[in-house]
């Protein structure tokens, strides 16, 4: 594990002194009457500042729950049993729940999937976004409208909405509302859960672009979660591809896409439909993501994987680099396998 | 589009689709949302036709007229699929309304909604030809059965009795699938019918829906607002905006040369998966155009980025062929 951080820290934090956020082995559960769900299972990365990493992979694979586990915002039944998370280099894993407030948002703040209709319906969105302000700084009320006018335009949303309420709002400006708030403190890291799978295309893109620049402006590192490859080709720097719990390959955008390793990042690319370009046969991913109560042994992708052997079947794969990327995996696309 | 001379399998004319809405929320009284407003084209027996554009345009809403789950407000839908004389689908009713039932099957938008939680697979899927009392009781079960190995729910048997939250998001669209197959329509309307499904199963969707149109001659008017899923399902395509057709022809022209300014918009917002791509602005200006009793003007007035005078004082434009077959409403091009 130690290992695969280190190689992300190499990869993530070359532009600072050090990643804002690092994690190592993270390993969280969620215990159900079935059995102990393996929702995310030795998970290692880093974000450097002002850095943005796409988290991809099927439903289900576990990437809200990395994310709600990032945010320590776990269910009765959730459990982190272990790692270690680094905001700017303090662990935030044994930090009792009093001492945790003082870092959501404030220091690492999240958008919600399907985060429009997170917003309380009977309460002006304005009101919504100064609370979470004055949970954490405490100012004059003119203050914080202030603040507000500012994250509005941030987000290109038109001051005139702040007093008005949800329901008068579209599914697009509710969603830039709740950028908006997640903004308000000016966090080091935002993770953003499918910000944009609701939305068309055109709302997207607006959504999408208005996220960079925020992140440029204000030098704020990020993590996307997406089931969407050509959106986290899009917006990040970095890409980590999370097959049933696990991280399978993380590395470098561009490298990730032109030279994919591992059968399951290769397949996720080829089976999207593309609106220019050459118009490919798209492939079948045959079967369904593994039941997490009792994943498959070794590589937990071999019962659907086209290059399957018997060492994938009983053990761990080893980590491959190549360039700026790794993956974990027995047969290594494009190593004439 | 008909090269052999014989007749579509839907000619739609001059479809409209007005909701009143109440002046509880809405100061004035009588208003109305037009959410389909004189649309007309044509779908050819076992021919893919794709509806495009953003939500609310109008998309779903013209999916329930052309099968009938909705009247219209006015326009004709002549339906005609060789088997008996052409109909006009806006005025059924009675015995050849439940003939034409049997003939034209919608698979909905959500495949978590589209199955009764207390239904089994099999009360699912047999339920149409329960109604048009199609087959005995072992013909049933002969025919779910059927429906479940095309769509690739194996073995069918495990699945009969199976309630939906025992089945994943994929299957579930299976089984919406099955049903609207299972009493071989010549018409389905699919709507967005792979927009909540994972890309591992969305491929799969995408090729069993082309089977099955293959092998039962099945014309498709596919709806979504997803233009890569478009492109590889339909030979032609609509696309909408605030209930109007903006654009319509065939597939790939519109997409490698789209005319209307706002398929323009709409195609250089589709992400690119590719990091070393950056793609240009979109060209649209920002706000919404009225949907409430719009002006007569072009729909897309407010937002489009080469609106000049002329469009202002002038009506929606009328939908013109520009080049070889492919028609677009728009003044400037
Ligand atoms: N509160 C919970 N209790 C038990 N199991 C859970 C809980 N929340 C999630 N899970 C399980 O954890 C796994 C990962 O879920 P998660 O929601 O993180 O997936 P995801 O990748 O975000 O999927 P999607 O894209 O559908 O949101 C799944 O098997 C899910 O069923
Ligand atoms: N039953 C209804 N009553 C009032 N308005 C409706 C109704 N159904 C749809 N609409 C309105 O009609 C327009 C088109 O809706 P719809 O066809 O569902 O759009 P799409 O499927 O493209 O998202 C929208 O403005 C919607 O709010
Ligand atoms: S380790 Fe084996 S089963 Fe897993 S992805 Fe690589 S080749 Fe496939
Ligand atoms: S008619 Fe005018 S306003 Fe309408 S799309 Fe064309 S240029 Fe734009
Ligand atoms: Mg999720
Ligand atoms: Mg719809």
């Amino acid at each position: 594990m130690s290992e695969r951080s280190g190689d992300a820290e190499a990869l993530g934090g070359g532009r600072s002194p050090g990643p804002v956020l690092a994690v190592e082995g993270l390993t969280m559960h969620y215990s159900t009457r079935a059995g102990v769900v393996r929702a995310v299972d030795g998970v290692s990365f880093s974000v450097g500042k002002g850095q943005a990493l796409g988290l991809v992979g099927e439903s289900g694979c576990g990437k809200s729950s990395l994310a709600l586990t990032l945010l320590k915002l776990l269910p009765e039944n959730a459990q982190i049993l272990s790692g270690r998370i680094l905001l700017d280099g303090m662990d935030i894993v044994p930090l009792p729940e009093e001492r945790m407030r003082e870092y959501r948002w404030s220091r690492i703040a999240m958008v919600f999937q399907a985060a429009m209709n997170s917003l309380n319906p009977v309460y002006r969105v304005g009101e919504q976004i100064i609370e979470a302000l004055e949970v954490h700084v405490e100012s004059a009320r003119e203050e914080s409208l202030r603040r507000v006018r500012e994250l509005y335009d941030l987000v290109n949303l038109d001051p005139s909405l702040i007093m008005r309420y949800p329901h008068e709002y579209s599914g697009g400006m509710k969603q830039r509302a709740v950028i908006a708030m997640a903004l308000a403190c000016e966090p080091d890291v935002v993770i953003a859960d499918e910000p944009t799978t609701a939305l068309d295309v055109i709302v997207q893109d607006h959504i999408l672009r208005e996220m960079k620049n925020v992140r440029a402006e204000l030098g704020m590192s990020m993590i996307y979660v997406s089931h969407d490859m050509a959106v986290i080709a899009e917006v990040s720097d970095m890409v980590g591809v999370m097959y049933a719990g696990r991280l399978v390959e993380l590395g470098s955008t561009v490298d990730v896409f032109r030279d994919p390793i591992h059968p399951y990042t290769r397949a996720l690319t080829s089976a999207f439909p593309s609106v220019t370009g050459e118009k490919h046969e798209l492939t079948v991913l045959p079967g369904e993501p593994p039941n997490m109560i009792d994943p498959p042994s070794g590589c937990r992708f071999h019962p659907r994987c086209p290059y399957a052997t018997d060492p994938c079947r009983s053990e761990t794969p080893p980590i491959v680099r190549r360039g700026g990327h790794w993956a974990a995996c027995w047969n290594p696309t494009g190593e004439g396998a | 589009m008909q090269t052999d001379g014989s007749r579509p399998l839907l000619r739609v004319d001059g479809l409209s689709k007005r909701f009143p809405v109440s002046p509880v929320w809405y100061r004035r009284s009588n208003s109305f949302v037009h959410a389909v407003d004189g649309v007309s084209f044509e779908v050819a027996r076992g021919e893919s036709f794709g509806l495009v554009g953003e939500s609310g345009c109008g998309k779903t809403t013209t999916g329930k007229l052309l099968v009938r789950l909705m009247d219209p407000t006015c326009g004709r839908i002549v339906f005609d699929d060789g088997d008996e004389g052409p109909v006009d689908v806006s005025t059924l009713k009675g015995k050849p309304l439940k003939r034409f039932r049997r003939k034209a099957q919608m698979i909905f938008q959500d495949p978590y909604e589209s199955m009764n939680p207390r239904r089994t697979v099999f009360d699912t899927i047999v339920e149409p030809l329960k109604v048009q009392r199609m087959g005995s009781h072992l013909d049933r079960l002969d025919r779910v059965l059927r429906m479940l190995g095309l769509v690739g729910l194996t073995p069918a048997r495990t699945f009969l009795f199976r309630y939906p939250h025992e089945l994943s998001g994929g299957q579930r669209q299976r089984v919406a699938i099955a049903r609207a197959m299972v009493i071989e329509p010549s018409f389905v309307v699919a709507d967005e019918p792979i927009s909540m499904l994972d890309v591992s199963v969305r491929a799969g969707v995408m090729r069993l829906m082309e089977d099955l149109a293959a092998r039962l001659e099945i014309g498709y008017l596919y709806i979504t607002h997803d233009l890569a899923a478009a492109r590889h399902t339909c030979s032609r395509i609509a696309v909408m905006y605030l209930g109007k057709i903006v654009e319509i022809g065939e597939t790939e022209t519109v997409l490698q040369s789209p005319k209307h300014p706002y398929t323009q918009a709409l195609l250089s917002a589709v992400p690119v998966p590719d990091p070393t791509v950056t793609r240009p602005p979109v060209r649209i200006r920002g706000g919404v155009s009225p949907s409430l009793d719009p002006p007569a003007r072009c729909r897309f007035y407010d937002r489009c980025p080469i609106a000049d005078d002329f469009c202002r004082d002038n009506e929606h434009p009328p939908l013109q062929d520009k080049s070889s077959g492919q028609m677009a409403s728009c003044y400037r091009v």
